[in-house]
């Protein structure tokens, strides 16, 4: 048996490769002109990410925190909202804010309805993380606050917190690749990212092999850099915070 | 339309939606028999091959991992055909389903095989093993019974990604409630019972996996 390692040089290799690739496949099928479009639609594609990610990890804090500490009302509303978000599709749970909620008299743009579907829905994995991992951080580390007469809420932030966030990183970079992933859904509910772009070129072109393969090498791409990113602040959080054994 | 949640109605599409989750839960099953094979073809490509198959595996795994499931489903719905090989949306349905949890599959069996003590191989070849048979009756046995809690969370997944088929027409429980919905005008309730069947469904079987997690914990003890 052979351990193959895939660390960064692999990563770096894979996604020049990639780039390589795309370049060599846009030129030689001629479909160049399309490229232009595609990067548009990727530019959806990381907005939504990056707002799905920010109401995420707030979603995930707040909630995570509270099912460890808040008492129990507080406690089961964070636990029926990281279950509810867990246990339906991230699918069901963008039609729902999308078609339902006008009829409850709330009408979300398409944009808000991913942002804040995709984010609750991350927040609800997230959320599991951030549990896992602050009560992962050991007992003494909360003895040894109380001894030097921490508050609670400040030995949290100031001595817990910082040691779960070293081993939060690398779970946290998988949930984020996944959410990438997830955002192809938007399209299905009219937003105009990158699978939407693909399509729609699509169906004005017929070119739909080089049209379809441009849009997974986009993807890959983003999804190396996102890797790499990941691996990076990764390495750069384990050497501040230190990384519990 | 009145009513925001329309009892009567909820039960009049009851028996339609019913069927339709039968789709999706057979949808689910064959999805998972497909991603089984592949991810273990994925694993021994990776650890038992040259280093430039090896590497290639990884990629097409990285590939498999990294894009989206929407897009993967695309590409094969609509480009398979130019290429002559037509089958149903459901087939490709399956395909895409198994393809992509192969790959999450693979690296699962790889956390298994790669806790195996190396001692096990060797064992297997001073008892005269061939290499095949080491790795079918020794190996993999010892490398899939701690992973099978792994197994079934990714079995979860898979079925909670089933409704991404509707977006290929698949007639699961999501395109059934979106049909319903175009039908009617009624979104609120086709989509909410369909809400509620996965969360249903997600809650009893993780409640499975967490029992057969104490069980095995108890048997290796």
């Amino acid at each position: 048996m052979q351990r193959r390692r895939t660390g960064n040089a692999f990563y770096v290799c894979y996604l020049l490769l990639a780039i390589a690739f795309g370049a060599v496949f846009a030129f030689a099928t001629d479909s160049l002109s399309y490229l232009p479009t595609l990067a548009e639609g990727a530019l959806i594609t990381v907005e939504i990410t990056l707002m799905a990610a920010v109401l995420g990890v707030f979603m995930a804090f707040v909630s995570g925190l509270a099912r460890l500490y808040a008492p129990w009302p507080l406690k089961w509303i964070a636990v029926a909202y990281i279950e509810i978000f867990r246990g339906t599709s991230a699918l069901v749970q963008l039609f729902w804010l999308y078609f339902v909620l006008p009829q409850f008299g709330l009408e979300l743009s398409a944009l808000w309805a991913a942002v804040l579907g995709l984010g609750l829905h991350v927040g609800g994995y997230g959320a599991e993380i951030v549990r896992g991992t602050v009560a992962a951080v050991p007992r003494a580390q909360w003895e040894a606050s109380t001894a030097l007469n921490l508050a609670p809420l400040h030995a949290l932030r100031r001595i817990i917190l910082p040691q779960a966030l070293a081993a939060m990183i690398p779970p946290w970079g998988n949930l984020t690749i996944e959410l990438l992933k997830l955002t192809s859904l938007v399209s299905l509910i009219t937003l105009a990212d990158l699978t939407f772009r693909a399509q729609q070129i699509n169906l004005a072109t017929f070119r739909t092999v080089e049209v379809f393969t441009l849009m997974l090498v986009a993807y890959l791409i983003l999804s190396l850099l996102l890797t790499l990113a990941i691996r990076w602040l990764d390495r750069h959080l384990a050497l501040r915070f230190g990384r519990m054994a | 339309m009145n009513d925001i949640f329309d009892l009567n109605f909820a039960i009049s599409i009851l028996p339609s939606l019913g069927q339709a989750a039968l789709v999706t839960i057979q949808m689910t099953v064959a999805g998972f028999l497909v991603a089984l094979p592949v991810g273990l073809l994925l694993v021994c490509l990776r650890l038992y091959t040259a280093a430039p198959i090896s590497y290639a595996t990884i990629g097409v795994m990285e590939f498999l991992r990294s894009t989206p499931l929407l897009a993967q489903l695309f590409f094969m719905y609509f480009v398979f055909p130019l290429w002559g090989i037509n089958i149903s949306a459901t087939m490709i349905g399956i395909i895409g389903l198994g393809l992509h949890y192969g790959a999450y599959y693979s690296e699962v069996f790889r956390g298994g095989i790669e806790s195996v003590p190396r001692t096990q191989w060797e064992a297997t070849t001073a008892l005269n093993l061939s290499p095949s048979r080491a790795f079918l009756r020794i190996i993999l046995p010892q490398a899939l019974v701690p992973v099978v809690p792994a197994i079934g969370n990714y079995l979860i997944a898979l079925f909670k990604e089933t409704p991404i088929l509707s977006a290929i027409a698949v007639a699961e429980l999501m395109q059934r409630a979106k049909v319903i919905g175009a039908d009617t005008f009624r979104y609120t309730e086709p989509i909410t019972l369909t809400g509620i069947f996965f969360l249903v469904m997600s809650l009893l079987s993780a409640t499975g996996v967490r029992w057969l997690e104490r069980r095995m914990r108890k048997g290796t003890r």
